[in-house]
C-alpha cells in the first residue's frame, strides 16, 4: 500500500519536471531509496509498472539506487554503517536515533525526450 | 552508455539525441513536507498544540482520546482519519468535543493537505490542543509530517513486544510511545522488559508512557505530560 503512494508521488513529480523541461515523454527515472526507510524496492517496481500506464512515463524504465544506513554514536562520535533497520554503535553497543544516511527517498533525475 | 545524456549511444558528440537528463534531487515527500511546514506555521500562529496519534488498527487511539478528552484541562478539538466509516467520529463527539472526520478512502494515512482542509472547518481560536487520530497503520504515517508538535505512537499489549522491531521507521519518528492496554499484560503474557528494551533500541530518544484506557491506570501521568508539553510548546512564527 505504502509503495503505491510513493510511486504516485514520484510519477506526479516526474511529470511536473518533464513538462517544465519541455519534454513530452519520460524514458527513465532514477530513484534513490535508503535502506532504513522500510521501503521494499521490488514493491516499488511492481507498483511502477502498473501506475506508469497513461502517464508521460508510460514507456519509462525505473532505476533504483539503494543507499546504505549510516548511524552516528553520540557517546563515542563514531560514524558507522548500519545494516537492517536498527543502528547500534559497534563500539558501545548503544543504539542511536541519529541517522546520517539511509532515510533517503528521492527522485534523483529523469531522462526526457 | 553516454554519461552526458544517459542514452545507450557513445560518444556524446557523435549523436544528436532528442532526450536529455533532467536533474531533480527532490524528496518524494517534498510536497507534503512543504504543506506540513505551512500547517505548523498556522498552528503556532494560533498557539495551538498539535498531537498526531498513530498506531496499528485497533490499538486504542479512539479509546484513549475518549478518556483523555474527559480528563484534560485544556480545550481540545479532534481530526479523525478513517478509511471508510465515521464510527470513531461519532464516538468522540459524545464527549462534547468538536470533531472533524476525514474519510481517506483507499489512502492508508493522513497527509498534510488533508489536515489543512479539515482544520479549516474547526474554530481553532477557541482551542488549545488539536488531536489528530491518524489512520490505523504502522507504515505510511511515518513518512507523512502533518505539521504536528508531537507524534505519539501507541503500541498495545496484545500486539506483542516485538512490534517496534518490525516497524522501526514509525517508532523512530515518534516523540512519545504509549504502551496501551496494560490491563492485558498478564493475560497476554506480555514481556514488558523486552518491550522497553526494543523501544530503547529502535527509538532511543522517545519518551515512553504506559497506560490503560480501560482501567485508567497511567492516565493521570499521560494527561500531566500533555499539559506540560502544551505549556512548553513552541509559539509564534
Ligand atoms: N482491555 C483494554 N481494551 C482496550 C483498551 N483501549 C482500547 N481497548 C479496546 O480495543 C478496541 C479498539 O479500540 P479503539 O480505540 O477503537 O482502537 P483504534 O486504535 O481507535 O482503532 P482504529 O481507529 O480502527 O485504528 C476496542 O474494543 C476498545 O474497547 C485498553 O486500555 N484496555
Ligand atoms: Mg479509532
Ligand atoms: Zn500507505
Ligand atoms: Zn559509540
Amino acid at each position: 500500500m505504502h509503495e503505491v503512494g510513493i510511486v504516485q508521488s514520484t510519477l506526479a513529480m516526474a511529470e511536473r519536471h518533464a513538462r517544465n523541461a519541455g519534454g513530452s515523454a519520460i524514458s527513465s527515472l532514477l530513484l534513490r531509496v535508503g535502506d532504513m526507510t522500510g521501503v521494499v524496492p521490488e514493491a516499488i517496481e511492481h507498483a511502477f509498472d502498473v501506475l506508469k500506464i497513461g502517464t508521460l512515463a508510460e514507456n519509462a524504465s525505473l532505476v533504483i539506487e539503494r543507499v546504505g544506513g549510516i548511524g552516528w554514536c553520540e557517546g563515542c562520535s563514531l560514524e558507522f554503517s548500519a545494516d537492517g533497520w536498527i543502528a547500534i554503535c559497534p563500539r558501545c553497543a548503544v543504539p542511536t536515533g541519529d541517522l546520517r544516511s539511509g532515510l533517503e527517498l528521492e527522485l534523483v533525475s529523469l531522462e526526457v525526450s | 552508455m553516454c554519461i552526458e545524456c544517459g542514452c545507450g549511444q557513445q560518444p556524446h558528440e557523435k549523436h544528436d539525441h532528442p532526450h536529455r537528463v533532467v536533474s531533480v534531487h527532490e524528496s518524494i515527500f517534498a510536497d507534503n513536507d512543504r504543506r506540513a511546514e505551512r500547517n505548523r506555521g498556522y498552528f503556532r500562529a494560533h498557539g495551538l498544540f498539535v498531537v498526531n496519534l498513530v498506531s496499528s488498527p485497533g490499538a486504542g487511539k479512539t479509546a484513549l482520546l475518549e478518556k483523555t478528552l474527559g480528563l484534560l484541562p485544556l480545550r481540545s478539538g479532534v481530526v479523525v482519519g478513517d478509511l471508510e466509516t465515521d464510527l470513531d467520529a461519532i464516538r468522540l463527539r459524545k464527549t462534547g468535543t468538536s470533531v472533524v472526520q476525514v474519510a481517506t478512502g483507499t489512502l492508508c494515512h493522513l497527509d498534510a493537505a488533508m489536515v489543512a482542509r479539515a482544520v479549516g472547518t474547526l474554530n481553532v481560536k477557541t482551542l488549545a490542543v488539536l488531536f489528530i487520530e491518524n489512520v490505523g497503520n504502522l507504515v505510511c504515517p511515518a513518512a507523512f509530517d502533518l505539521g504536528e508538535d508531537l507524534r505519539v505512537t501507541l503500541l498495545s499489549v496484545p500486539e506483542g513486544e516485538d512490534k517496534p522491531l518490525k516497524y522501526p521507521p514509525l517508532f523512530r519518528s515518534s516523540n512519545w510511545v504509549v504502551v496501551t492496554k496494560i490491563d492485558l499484560e498478564e493475560a497476554c503474557g506480555f514481556d514488558r522488559e523486552a518491550c522497553l528494551g526494543h523501544l530503547g533500541r529502535v527509538a532511543p530518544k522517545a519518551r515512553i508512557l504506559e497506560l490503560s484506557s480501560k482501567t485508567g491506570a497511567g492516565m493521570d501521568q499521560w494527561c500531566d505530560e500533555l499539559v506540560r508539553a502544551y505549556e512548553s510548546r513552541p509559539k509564534g512564527l
